[in-house]
């Protein structure tokens, strides 16, 4: 589902978003928000006033305040169409979701712990009565329940006994099977994924409701949508503007009745007027959007394969600035590569290759394939078909930790230093002094030492080592320039780590990690007043992840990983972190780009306002009218229609975010002031001369 | 613009620049504890102040106790004022027998002394005696000043401090803000006016005959002037170093035994903006990174100096409806030209114009010209500085921590666009923090519309009207633009000795001075508590020109719009019917 994204105005969002906007329309919604609930309580009176009008004691044309009190109502429908744009698509996904809630019963175990057969009849065990069929939502926590092959896993849970391939495209969108089994960081099940082969008795972990699923749904559709810290600071800010200009436009009225008496002409401004001065001048086009662009933020999240759990958390991501990365598959590939030959005592390097590349022929894993790649590049030993050989392969198990290959009465094996050594003792072989020096040596430089040998003969050592991925020191060093620092965690020994760390360009790393170090460094970043993002994805992590200020959970890890974050990320990439900061970043970006803008517009409608609106009682004003507005009541109008325009205008921008660049704040600030400062003040202008042009040409006003 | 006029203000500006930041400097020294020499001299004058007080002045406060000590000593304060105007002729200093001052006016005058803001309704010589002056107006105008300052100095100590549930002990800085900052520059300031022939004297009124005698409005033979005198020196110069502006005679500093000399006038003007401009230093200094306080500075003068310009032009341009006329306006050799009606000819229209916009952007309110006699667009100036919410410069200590404020909202809005929820000198800016400020942007534009639109809309205010038209009605706007932002200064015009004006304006200078001062200590009391966020190449810079541009974007943005429409029924529509 996750990965389904929405283009941004996808015609079934759309209309579902134009019937939402109508129903937003109660004042139970609108009071959420203190500017538009202005401008809601403002188009009540302008259609009073209308009426008014029409009964004959009007204050101006009917037809005008008509007008007005349209433009009124759609400046209000056009804000609660931004945020059920932004609902929309969280609403489709989370229809989507729905879909993959299968009504499943489960098979609950009578009694655990109990014996089970290597492959346990499920029919049979039934019949014994250790098996009972229940619904699944009438599991609750701590029940114990068997899932076959073909079966649904029917709640969230964590596997006690099995291992099992497991489709978990319903979440995370991927096709490909995973493998899960009890023990180790891989024993979270998420209900509503499918088990393809073998069986798992899985503890349930959540009681119906609270499964993963369904906090997905309820994220991803808003409902438990909370303002964050940041927008309630705005909205004070915003709630306060609009109390300033509220202030405005009502005094205006007695002073406008003065001025009347003290001119000796005109008639006082008419509340239709200030109604239209206010709502132009209150922060609409932010107070409009505000909650699209959080609820869009989130959405982007999703669109990313990242479950928030609170909109809190993509708000912190923004200000991150210390990152907690895993060196394996963060900085460094999660495998290690053979970088070099060292032949033992009379063996020549060549030779070596020769023998490490027929035993790494049939080795699939990612350091047998760079063994043979080695011996390609740096000797020149073009790969042989393992068929034609006639070779006996052994492949590597656990008991002897070797494997190696049977060729032509040769017996060649690699493995670890102790495992060979345990090997080449069988024939009466021992490591020269100079082949142990090289292991030691090996080791120390923080790589792996692999040693090959032929029976009784030691022939020599590969270097295994850990290659930084591509790009890595590129990308630190623009999350340098964003003022984020990174630190690698490892649990590689100090030398080691510092090799990695000067050759990944990390600003600093955790060697030995444990846990407890995790805890206490994440802590020590926070006293100093950072805020630390971190992914992690074994229990152990679980309180590193609770103190983190961002804790992105890998989809893979354990059920008390993923509780302890507040992020998930169901690709279980490690380097999403990144992008997740970006997407908090953009966030408050789009947030402060669009209050900016707003707050600009107002300087073009006093010039087209309050000209008009004083006209009768001081012509001379008209000088202000540098737009060159054709009458009082098209400026007036054309103000008004301009300020609902642009909230459409600008919903793709909420939605979408503006984009972020890392180049530092100051060329950030640069960019947006010119952008949004200089183009609100400018825009508007030219924007109410051209409605203005076109209300006389429609002969509207 | 002749050559003469740049001369005289870059002259000022010069001067005041380069001594911002030895006193800067000076008084960071005063307020962090740390030896500054003159503590060795006036060390016991302190200590004697704490033991007879009973105060230790160790004793950190929490921002609720801090704000109850502020309160509680300018009520006392404010008492204290209405107390000696009401029984003054009971009392000694008082040669010319004046009477008790009724109710209302002596509530409006201890209101205005007590807030800093020297709104007067009363005309000095005329109605308060010499020992009201001193024991009443002259200690306030120390005391208030300092008030001012402390407020500030705890605002600062909430950037500075980490984790803190406290911001300093209010006796500490407001004793320390009067003994060693107000009162020896007090000082040195009083003897040089005295020698440029301002009075300080305890001598009754002088009376001379005139050398011409003339009529009064009734008709009849007049030969013989009472001329006012008093301890005038050591009032002037404190009301313009506390940016307090209650003139020691009615028309405060135009007056030739107030100012009588161009040095005169350059001291009490450099006097003025003195300490604001410094506390910006103080603020860099305190906080660690002087460049912060040079960037506020910055976009104080930004400000400042196009208005300044701005309103010397209009006054040097003159009135347009003149100009019709054929009359010559122009600045030559036997004339200074433009619109010189309500000033000195002494300082002429550079001199005036410059102290116009530096006592309206300074909450200072003394005045050497007529504001009343400006051009609609000259007078403007003066109005639209003081509605900027007295932040550029402003009241000494209110005005900085006003400009804090709006760097605040700056920072809030700037600094969502660099994809960070904002803070502030390492300080995040969250919900508590806007809601306090918000309140203080949100007072001054209430009190100040709200007041003028209740004035206008009956006859108990625009009775007070002396002016038809526009006109009238910038007179109203200005009185409350004044009492509303804490200058004082007046427009003329207006006959605000009344009860309605009394009492409102008085409301008004209550609400704009503590009403700000109230949240401004919450804020401080909650930035204390927070922790530092250690600057990075993410965080917003503060002390760039490009947030000098925001800040001077958002002091205008959300100061002064509000006042367009206001400024449309006034001056402004005022020149455009004078400019035909």
């Amino acid at each position: 589902m996750a990965t389904k994204t929405h283009s941004l105005f996808d015609p079934a969002i759309v209309r579902r978003a134009l019937v939402d906007s109508v129903l937003k329309l109660g004042p139970r919604q609108q009071i959420r928000n203190p500017v538009m609930f202005t401008v809601y309580v403002g188009s009540l009176l302008s259609t009073s006033l209308f009426v008014q009008s029409l009964l004959g004691t009007g204050e101006a044309s009917p037809g005008f305040i008509l007008a007005i009190s349209a433009w009124l109502w759609f400046t209000v429908l056009f804000a609660n169409f931004a945020e059920a744009m932004a609902e929309g698509r969280g609403k489709a996904q989370a229809d989507a979701l729905r879909r993959n809630r299968h009504d499943v019963s489960a098979k609950r175990l009578c009694h655990w712990p109990c014996k089970l057969d290597e492959e346990p009849s499920l029919h049979a065990m039934a019949e014994r009565g250790e098996i009972r069929v229940v619904p699944a939502p009438d599991l609750r926590a701590h029940d114990v329940v068997i899932v076959a092959a073909g079966d649904y896993i029917p709640a969230d849970g964590e596997i006690i006994e099995g291992v099992a391939s497991v489709d978990e495209s319903a979440i995370t969108g991927e096709s490909a099977p995973v493998i899960r089994e009890s023990g180790g960081d891989r024993s979270g099940v998420t209900g509503g994924t499918r088990v393809l082969s073998d069986w798992l008795v899985i503890r349930v972990t959540a009681n119906p409701g609270e499964t993963f699923l369904d906090r997905m749904i309820a994220m991803v559709e808003g409902a438990k949508r909370q303002k964050t810290p940041n927008e309630i600071a705005l909205d004070i800010l915003l709630a306060g503007m609009t109390i300033i200009f509220l202030l405005v436009c009502v005094t205006l009225l007695p002073y406008s009745l003065f001025s009347v008496e003290a001119a000796g002409r005109g008639t006082p401004v008419t509340v239709t007027v200030l109604v239209a001065l206010l709502v132009c001048l209150i922060p609409t086009t932010i107070g409009g959007l505000l909650s699209a662009i959080g609820i869009a933020g989130m959405d982007r999240m999703i669109q990313a394969n990242v479950i928030t759990m609170s909109g809190r958390a993509v708000e912190a991501a923004g200000d991150v600035d210390v990152l907690l990365l895993d060196k394996t598959g963060t900085i460094t590939l999660g495998n290690r590569q053979a970088v070099e030959f060292i032949p033992a005592d009379g063996t020549t390097p060549a030779a070596l290759a020769d023998a490490s590349q027929l035993a790494s022929l049939a080795d699939e894993t990612p350091e047998g394939r760079s063994i043979v790649v080695l011996a390609k590049t740096k000797y020149g030993l073009r790969e042989r078909d393992v068929h034609r050989l006639h070779a006996h392969f052994i492949p590597f198990s656990a008991q002897t930790r070797i494997s190696g290959v049977n060729i032509d009465g040769q017996q060649i094996r690699k493995g670890a230093a102790d495992a060979i050594q345990d090997y080449v003792a069988q024939y009466g072989g021992r490591f020269s002094e100079t082949l142990a020096q090289k292991v030691e040596e090996i080791s120390r430089q923080g790589g792996t030492p692999l040693v090959v040998a032929e029976k009784a003969k030691p022939l020599g050592v590969i270097h295994l080592k850990d290659i930084v991925k591509g790009g890595t020191r590129e990308r630190f060093a623009q999350l340098r320039q964003m003022g984020i620092q990174t630190v690698m965690i490892t649990g590689d020994n100090p030398l080691t780590a510092a090799a990695i760390a000067a050759e990944a360009g990390v600003d600093d790393f955790l060697a030995q990690a444990t846990p407890e170090a995790k805890l206490t460094l994440i802590r020590k970043y926070q006293a100093g007043g950072h805020l630390v993002a971190m992914t992690g994805d074994g229990t152990n992590d679980s309180p590193a992840l609770a103190q983190a200020d961002v804790a992105v959970a890998m989809n893979t890890g354990t059920q008390a990983a993923k509780e302890a974050g507040n992020m998930v990320d169901l690709d279980s990439n490690p380097t999403k972190l990144i992008e997740i900061v970006e997407i908090g970043k953009q966030l408050l970006i789009t947030r402060g780009a669009l209050t900016t803008f707003s707050l600009a517009n107002d300087v073009s409608k006093y010039f087209a306002i309050i000209p008009a609106a004083f006209a009768g009682t001081y012509p001379v004003l008209g000088k202000l009218n540098v737009m060159g507005l054709a009458t009082p009541a098209s400026a007036i109008l054309s103000a008004v229609i301009f300020n609902a325009l642009v909230i459409v205008a600008l919903i793709p921008l909420a939605l979408k975010g503006v984009k972020y660049r890392p180049i530092g704040a100051a060329a950030l600030l640069r960019k947006h002031l010119l952008v949004f400062g200089l183009g609100g003040l400018v825009a508007p202008f030219i924007g109410i001369k051209l409605v203005d042009l076109m209300v006389v040409a429609l002969h509207l006003a | 613009m002749n050559a003469l006029a740049i001369v005289q203000i870059v002259l000022y500006l010069a001067v005041l620049v380069a001594l911002v930041k030895p006193l800067g400097w000076y008084m960071a020294r005063v307020y962090e504890g740390k030896p500054f020499g003159l503590d060795w001299a006036l060390g016991w004058l302190e200590r004697l102040i704490y033991r007879a007080g009973g105060i230790d002045p160790a004793r950190e406060m929490s921002w609720k106790t801090y704000t109850l000590a502020m309160l509680a000593f300018n009520l006392l304060g404010l008492l204290a004022v209405y107390g000696l105007q009401r029984v003054q002729h009971l009392l000694p200093l008082n040669p010319q027998g004046l009477l008790a001052v009724p109710p209302d006016l002596a509530f409006n005058t201890a209101v205005s002394f007590a807030s800093n803001t020297n709104w007067q309704s009363y005309g000095g010589e005329t109605t308060l005696s010499y020992l009201t002056q001193m024991l009443g107006l002259t200690v306030q105008n120390f005391l208030s000043a300092a008030t001012g300052m402390a407020v500030l100095v705890a605002l600062v100590r909430g950037f500075v401090r980490r984790s803190s549930q406290t911001v300093g002990n209010f006796w500490y800085d407001l004793t320390r803000s009067t003994i060693y900052i107000l009162l020896p520059l007090s000082l040195v300031g009083a003897l040089l006016l005295v020698s440029q022939g301002v009075v300080q004297t305890f001598r009754e009124y002088q009376t001379v005959t005139l050398i011409e005698p003339t009529h009064d409005a009734g008709g009849a033979v007049v030969t013989d002037q009472t001329i006012a005198l008093g301890p005038a020196a050591s009032q002037v110069i404190i009301k313009q170093l506390g940016t307090n502006g209650g003139g020691f005679f009615n028309v405060n500093s135009s007056h030739p035994l107030e100012n009588p000399t161009p040095l005169s006038n350059f001291l009490e003007l450099l006097a003025i903006l003195l300490i604001p401009a410094a506390l910006c230093y103080t603020f860099g200094k305190m906080v660690g990174d002087t460049r912060q306080g040079w960037a506020v500075l910055a976009a104080m003068l930004v400000v400042f100096l196009p208005l300044a310009a701005f309103c010397y032009w209009s006054e040097q341009a003159g009135n347009p409806a003149l100009a019709d006329l054929g009359i010559d306006q122009e600045a030559g050799d036997r004339q200074p030209g433009g619109n010189m009606e309500g000033k000195e000819v002494r300082f002429g229209i550079a001199q005036s114009a410059l102290w116009a916009s530096a006592t309206t952007a300074a909450a200072n309110g003394s005045v050497n010209s007529m504001h009343d006699s400006y051009t609609p667009l000259g007078g403007l100036v003066p109005m639209w500085l003081m509605q900027l919410g007295e932040v550029i410069f402003g009241g000494v200590g209110s005005g900085l921590y006003g400009m804090l404020v709006f760097a605040v909202i700056a920072v809030f809005v700037a600094g969502l666009m660099v994809g960070r929820t904002p803070e502030y000198l390492g300080k995040k800016i969250e919900a508590f923090e806007m809601k306090m400020a918000a309140l203080v942007i949100l007072i001054p534009p209430l009190v100040v519309l709200g007041g003028t639109a209740v004035a206008v809309a009956g006859d108990w205010g625009t009775a007070s009207i002396t002016n038809p038209g526009p006109h009238g009605f910038s007179q109203v706007l200005y009185a409350f633009s004044s009492a509303g932002n804490n200058n004082g200064s007046a427009f003329g015009g207006l006959g605000a000795n009344t009860v309605f004006y009394n009492i409102s304006l008085g409301l008004a200078m209550l609400a704009a001075r503590y009403w700000l001062a109230i949240p401004v200590l919450a804020m401080a009391g909650s930035l204390a508590r927070k922790k530092a966020t250690p600057a990075s190449a993410g965080t917003l810079p503060t002390h760039t020109p490009l947030f000098v541009v925001v800040l001077v974007g958002v002091v205008i943005l959300v100061g002064a719009l509000t006042f367009v429409p206001a400024l449309a029924l006034g001056p402004i529509v005022e020149h455009l019917l004078l400019a035909g």
